[in-house]
């Protein structure tokens, strides 16, 4: 398992973004609208960080129209890294570490893709991964770094070493990672998809930098005055986005920073689920939350108003 | 888990010896579960000035007693954080050299102190085991200025040789860390629930520094896959206090970390 020459060609990806226009209009669209530009066989980034901040909708959506021979890259990838593999969607996960958390142990799903070879899972260590999104933000092939060096991960990618041209010393150099497609959900928008998050920016931004094609779900849209009032707070830029879903609750049940606190008392139903039945038990659970819902609203009514009222309420308190 | 000593789970047994070794005044890269309990524990003991950095992208939180995070990218991690940097950027300051010491933990530890989180047996595209993979531990391990690694101690973890390097200690002893490109920091550390390890000077093998009380070097050595160096003179651990005790218990009321 090596990385590929279309992961860090930063030539490639610069003409493939000089072709595309940058658009300072209108944005704002469907969720379903949206996800239609991943194609079959694209690299997919997604954004926020294990059960933070999770482009859950826009994942959901996606899955829906049964892609295929997907790559998907995220920096601690959690349960919608399981998804997509028992729908069938990927070929590669690009990972530093993939579970939910302490409380529920390994991943059986994991093990069971993964130890026989069905689905390949290719580890970076979460900085070198950082730096693959933050490589290609900036254009360039690859960055050097200390980490990494003198462990098993190093060929696990097939990185390679240089030797510094000033002072000799030996760098990891790190390989860009420039994805088809990001995938985020942030805080607030405007119509024209200049986006800002609250609370940790976990890669988000730089991911946004990278991909060749932005898709943003965004809590709240708010009207263009109000960004301008705040634009240090905007970290990705409108003229980045090719498509954005008003979607609140957009990661539910993973949190929101401020917004909405996770359930961890869903996640061990989930797990549940895969102790008693295996990957039927994932299955079983796209059926119900990603297959089944016809409208977001839907999904949201499978949990009621008053676990989206506490999880606010726990969300709010967690800031103040 | 429980511990050697009666009435002190392995946990609180490992995050009270994790806390003494932390000094006030300085810089820690901390994980969730026992090297968060020790940190919380140092700042309300001996280093009220300690500053945590998590992975999650945050830089001086002060954690809600009975509101401790699972993980290290979540509202409770960030609790009055001072700073929220973001991930890559988090993890750059121990790459630029602020972090005077990081925390870890793993599956399998060797001699060097080299750790495996990514996979058992057989090879990395067919593993007999998939383990959850790196996270941070690399980059801390790698960058920050001295390591302390918190683990149970049992045979199965402490193994002749650890089926993959995912965080390099030692490699293969004497200057082959430096060799491999690694140039800062290394592990200082291992602090389990038997003991407190140290690594020597020269060939960088694992060293019994120090025993808890209650356990044997015969115990060590039953629970040890390898050979660990054992000094002429060792010294006892002083056995966790009533007051760290008790603070660990406030911080974490529904033992949720603790055990």
């Amino acid at each position: 398992m090596t990385i590929s020459r279309r992961e860090y060609d930063f030539q490639a990806a610069r003409l493939r973004l000089e072709s595309k226009p940058k658009s300072a209009g209108e944005k704002l669209t469907t969720l379903d609208e949206a996800v239609a530009r991943v194609k079959d066989g694209d690299s997919l980034a997604f954004g926020g960080c294990l059960f933070s901040r999770t482009p859950l909708a826009m994942i959901r959506a996606l899955l829906r129209r049964r892609p295929k021979g997907l790559t998907i890259s995220r920096n601690l990838m959690c349960y919608e890294g399981e998804w997509c593999m028992v729908a069938g969607a990927v070929d590669k996960v690009v990972t530093s570490w993939m579970g939910i958390g302490l409380p529920w142990g390994l991943s059986k799903i994991v093990r069971e893709y993964v130890e026989s070879g069905r689905v390949p899972m290719e580890e970076w260590s979460h900085l070198a991964l950082g730096l693959r999104f933050r490589a290609a933000a900036m254009g360039l092939p690859f960055l050097p770094s200390l980490t990494m060096l003198g462990s098993d991960l190093v060929d696990v990618g097939g990185s390679k070493t240089i030797d510094c041209p000033y002072t000799g010393e030996k760098l990891l150099a790190v390989p860009a990672l420039f994805p088809d497609v990001a995938i985020l959900h942030v805080h607030r928008a405007d119509r024209l998809g200049n986006c800002q998050i609250d609370g940790y920016a976990h890669m988000d931004a730089d991911i946004a930098k990278a991909a060749a094609t932005v898709l943003v779900t965004a809590e709240e849209i708010v009207p263009e005055e109000e960004i301008r009032l705040h634009g240090d707070r905007t970290i990705i830029p409108g003229f980045l986005v090719d498509a954005l879903a008003h979607v609140p609750y957009g990661s539910y049940p993973h949190e929101c920073y401020g917004l909405y606190d996770a359930e961890p008392g869903h996640f061990s139903v989930y797990v549940e689920g895969i102790n008693q039945r295996g990957a039927a038990g994932v299955q079983e659970y796209l059926e119900r939350y990603v297959y089944g819902p016809a409208t977001h609203a839907d999904y949201l009514a499978l949990f009621g108003e008053a676990a989206l009222a506490d999880a606010r309420r726990r969300g709010r308190e967690l800031v103040t | 888990m429980s511990g050697p000593l009666s009435g002190v789970t392995a946990n609180e047994l490992l995050a009270v010896m994790g806390a003494r070794e932390l000094k006030d005044n300085t810089t820690v890269f901390a994980g969730v579960g026992a090297p968060m309990m020790a940190s919380g524990l140092a700042q309300r003991t001996h280093a009220p000035r300690l500053t945590m950095v998590i992975e999650g992208g945050i830089v001086g939180p002060r954690w809600k007693p009975g509101s401790l995070p699972i993980s290290t990218n979540e509202m409770r991690a960030a609790y009055r954080a001072q700073m929220l940097p973001g991930i890559t950027d988090a993890l750059l300051l121990a790459q630029r050299g602020f972090l005077d010491v990081g925390f870890i933990g793993g599956a399998q530890i060797d001699r060097y102190g080299n750790l495996n989180t990514t996979a058992i047996g057989g090879s990395y595209d067919r593993p007999k085991v998939r383990l959850p993979g790196t996270g941070g531990a690399n980059d801390i391990i790698s960058l920050c200025r001295a390591v302390i690694i918190l683990t149970v101690h049992e045979k199965r973890r402490f193994s002749e040789t650890v089926d993959f390097i995912t965080s390099p200690g030692w490699i293969s002893g004497g200057d082959s860390r430096q060799a491999s490109g690694l140039l800062f920091g290394g592990v200082s550390r291992v602090v389990t629930t038997l003991g407190v390890f140290g690594f020597d000077a020269v060939s960088r093998r694992m060293r019994l520094d120090a025993l808890h009380q209650g356990v044997s070097v015969d115990d060590v050595k039953a629970a040890t896959g390898f050979e660990v160096l054992v000094p002429d003179r060792l010294t006892a651990t002083k056995p966790p206090s009533d007051e760290e005790l008790g603070i660990l218990r406030m911080l974490d009321p529904a033992r949720q970390f603790l055990g």
